[in-house]
């Protein structure tokens, strides 16, 4: 196995910058808290700039498809980047898991996908665990017409999206059917995380396109694909919260000094540094080693199991080392302190990626 | 010079340097004078001033051979800290007389930094060395002085104006360990072994062209020492090498000792463990392409953790077995290997990876302060000359 490239190419330094500056104009913090308060207009604005401005919906999108034909390694970055400004847009959702699924299908969607015309996302709960059996992966049933009958609960992407992309069950095989989203019943859901705002979905005998017959591969390394590039998001997380806590204690003053001088403090935020440090060398490693394909799964088990912690950690430390204005609606610190929360239990929480690693890497459990 | 072409000068010396036929130390001294020893020293020190990215196919290509090394696990001090040292700040008479026997390990090197009463604050060492004539005469305690008693040289700090604030009056020499004014006594530790010593120096006369860098910039020097100390011990490459490698092996081969509580802690430090080895990596990477600075700190703070908690980890994996010790008996080992002897023996020499080459609770400092840029922490003694200070 020869050594990954952890450091940013020229590229992805540009796209970086490029993803910034287009996000401290358009994603100001008080209108990412604003959603909380039920004004949702930053989210189809900000969409817009991203997806189709800066062309980023089509990111992982083959080229003969119209996309840019960029790896994980690339929308890895945009992931940091949305997660230091806890940007409310359904990127991950639409442009990294309903994309990678429909990779392997030449389906036209990824045609409409590429321009941003067409956002979609993937029925599944946001909570669900990368082994979940495939009954778990689907509770939708179809018909031998092609009618769909059932309900996902906590699904996220999909108040943002056009189309509904459904994993089905039947005796032995998962399928993939495609559903506009407005002949589904999509019931919005008050969330932890409102910058990642889930909904409950019930298909009542919808007439639906298939798109994959045999899907549980493509779903599966979907799911793989989204939990790796999570992790980018949880070290733009939890690297915002220390940038933004260690400029507060420099500036604020108390008993007659610096409370950044202070040695609790100083040693809290260096090893807060060192795991930050570590959280974003796990999640460039798995993006890389996805893009690379040399043994992703053990390295999304491990950016996973750091970085889903690690994000949680660092926000709760933001709060706390803020004082009394960290536990204000007016400081941002809770939209991170949700959205890393929330982003731990994503894909499965960081003992459920342990548990998997176990398998991985030949540390079995006790024996039953 | 291409990576081909450094391959191409390994296959002419090993043409004329039969490694089966050739005298282990002959062999060794050709090699340091045809500049494949450490290939990133520049040409005429044993190297050609090429990236350091090349030495591990060097390495590859000697090993591959069956060329004798320069048995580095004995000389770490001086591979790892005096040499870089010596390079970047000796003379051209110093880097000629001590370079070469240095690597081919004929010349085995120890350090003489810490004090009874200058440990974190290395800065406050009271070692002293008085200039009469030509040379220096040194008096003083030192310790933590592993390999001391195999040493022929040492680096050395010692006070020469304590007029001076305490960081401008030290100088660093480069100390015979011959000397008859020098004394070694083993130091026990916890493990039962001396793995290091105390050094007691009398009356001991330095010449003055041993002196490495001006008078008065003893502590300039010895940082750039110390900044390789701290990379070098930060420093694994595989997956599952190290501690974790050795405990993630036990749990394999001892099925009847797991339970969840210790399956979850072991997996948890799996996965600091290759996230360390990871940001090692990184890090090595941004290191190639010119970006040093003080990062290198938070490798070392992670791997002390790990190590720590790991070990007592397999302790308590191995229950009863967990309960016994190899050896109390006091020796004194050539080289150290923190993976290496019995489990007890691995818990409590990791012990020290938190306390040598900068404590944990320094490195937090040093992190805080030149990482992230937050006030250094009050200090009574930086304007005040040496020795006016309390000791």
């Amino acid at each position: 196995m020869s050594d990954l490239n952890l450091l940013p190419t020229d590229v992805e330094d540009d796209l970086r910058a490029t993803v910034r500056d287009l996000l401290v104009d358009h994603c100001e913090l008080s209108a990412v808290a604003a959603v909380y308060d039920g004004d949702r207009s930053l989210v189809e604005r900000l969409w817009k700039a991203l997806s189709v401005d800066l062309g980023l919906a089509g990111l992982l999108v083959p080229e003969e498809h119209g996309g840019a034909g960029a790896s994980t390694r690339e929308a890895a970055v945009v992931l940091d980047e949305l997660g230091r400004h806890v940007a409310p847009v359904p990127f991950l959702t639409s442009a990294v898991v309903a994309t990678t699924a429909l990779l392997d299908s030449d389906h036209a969607l990824l045609g409409r996908l590429a321009t941003g015309d067409c956002t979609v996302a993937m029925t599944v709960p946001l909570s669900i665990e990368l082994d979940a059996p495939g009954r778990e992966l689907a509770s939708v049933t179809a018909d031998d017409g092609g009618r769909l009958t059932g309900r996902v609960t906590s699904v996220a992407g999909a108040l943002e999206a056009d189309v509904l992309l459904v994993p089905t069950v039947d005796a032995d095989r998962l399928a993939l059917y495609a559903v506009p989203v407005e002949q589904a019943g999509v019931e919005p859901v008050v969330s932890l995380d409102m910058t990642r705002q889930l909904a409950d979905i019930t298909l009542d005998g919808i007439a639906a396109e298939l798109v994959l017959a045999d899907a549980e591969a493509a779903v599966r390394r979907a799911l793989e694909v989204g939990a790796a590039l999570l992790a980018s998001e949880q070290a733009g997380v939890a690297g915002r919260c220390l940038e933004t806590t260690v400029a507060y204690l420099k500036e604020r003053r108390q008993f007659g000094r610096v409370v950044g001088g202070f040695q609790a403090l100083k040693h809290r935020l260096a090893d807060l540094y060192a795991g930050v440090e570590s959280a974003r060398s796990v999640a460039v490693s798995a993006a890389a080693a996805l893009a690379a394909d040399e043994d992703g799964s053990v390295a999304t088990a491990v950016a996973q199991a750091y970085c889903s912690d690690l994000a949680v950690h660092a926000a709760e430390e933001a709060v706390q080392l803020h004082g009394g204005i960290g536990m204000t609606w007016e400081h941002p610190a809770h939209l991170y302190l949700k959205r890393a929360k929330a982003d731990q239990i994503a894909f499965g929480t960081a003992g459920a990626h342990r548990a998997r690693l176990a398998g991985l890497v030949d540390l079995p459990p006790v024996r039953a | 010079m291409t990576i081909d072409e450094l391959r191409g000068r390994v296959a002419d010396f090993l043409a004329t340097h039969d490694p089966r036929s050739t005298d282990r130390l002959e062999f060794l001294r050709a090699r340091y004078d045809a500049g494949l020893a450490w290939v990133a020293f520049p040409e005429g020190h044993g190297g050609l001033g090429v990236p350091q990215a090349l030495q591990a196919e060097v390495d590859r290509l000697f090993v591959e051979a069956g060329a004798p090394d320069n048995n580095p696990s004995a000389n770490g001090i001086g591979l790892g800290m005096a040499a870089p040292t010596i390079l970047a700040f000796g003379t051209d008479a110093q880097k000629a007389r001590f370079l070469k026997p240095l690597w081919t390990g004929e010349e085995i090197w120890c350090q003489l930094f810490s004090e009874p009463g200058a440990g974190s604050d290395l800065a406050g060492v009271a070692t002293r060395a008085v200039r009469d004539g030509d040379a220096w005469v040194v008096n003083g305690q030192k310790v933590w002085t592993s390999g001391a008693h195999n040493a022929k040289y040492a680096i050395l700090v010692a006070r020469t104006d304590p007029d001076q604030p305490k960081h401008s009056g030290l100088t660093y020499f480069l100390c015979d360990m011959t000397d008859p004014g020098i004394e070694v006594r083993p130091l026990r530790q916890i493990t039962g072994e001396a793995e290091f010593n105390e050094v007691f120096l009398t009356d001991v006369r330095i010449p003055d062209s041993h002196r490495l860098g001006e008078e008065g910039q003893g502590w300039k020097v010895a940082n750039a020492t110390l900044n390789n100390e701290r990379v070098s011990i930060g420093k694994t490459a595989l997956r599952e090498s190290g501690m974790i490698g050795v405990v993630a092996r036990t749990w394999r081969a001892q099925p009847e000792r797991r339970t969840p509580e210790l399956h979850d802690r072991l997996l948890r430090l799996w996965v600091d463990a290759e996230a360390a080895r990871i940001t090692g990596q990184r890090l090595r990477q941004k290191l190639a392409q010119g970006q040093p600075g003080p990062e290198g700190s938070a490798m070392k703070l992670a791997f002390a953790t790990i190590a720590q908690q790991l070990s007592g980890l397999e302790l308590e994996l191995l229950g009863e077995d967990g309960l016994r010790y190899s050896d109390w008996t006091m020796v004194r080992p050539e080289s150290v290997d923190f993976t290496g002897r019995d489990a007890g023996y691995r818990y409590l020499r990791a012990k020290g990876n938190s306390i040598e080459g900068g404590t944990s609770e320094i490195l937090r400092n040093i992190i805080a302060e030149r990482v992230l840029g937050l006030p250094a922490e009050p200090r009574l003694d930086k304007d005040v000359p040496w020795k006016e200070l309390q000791k």
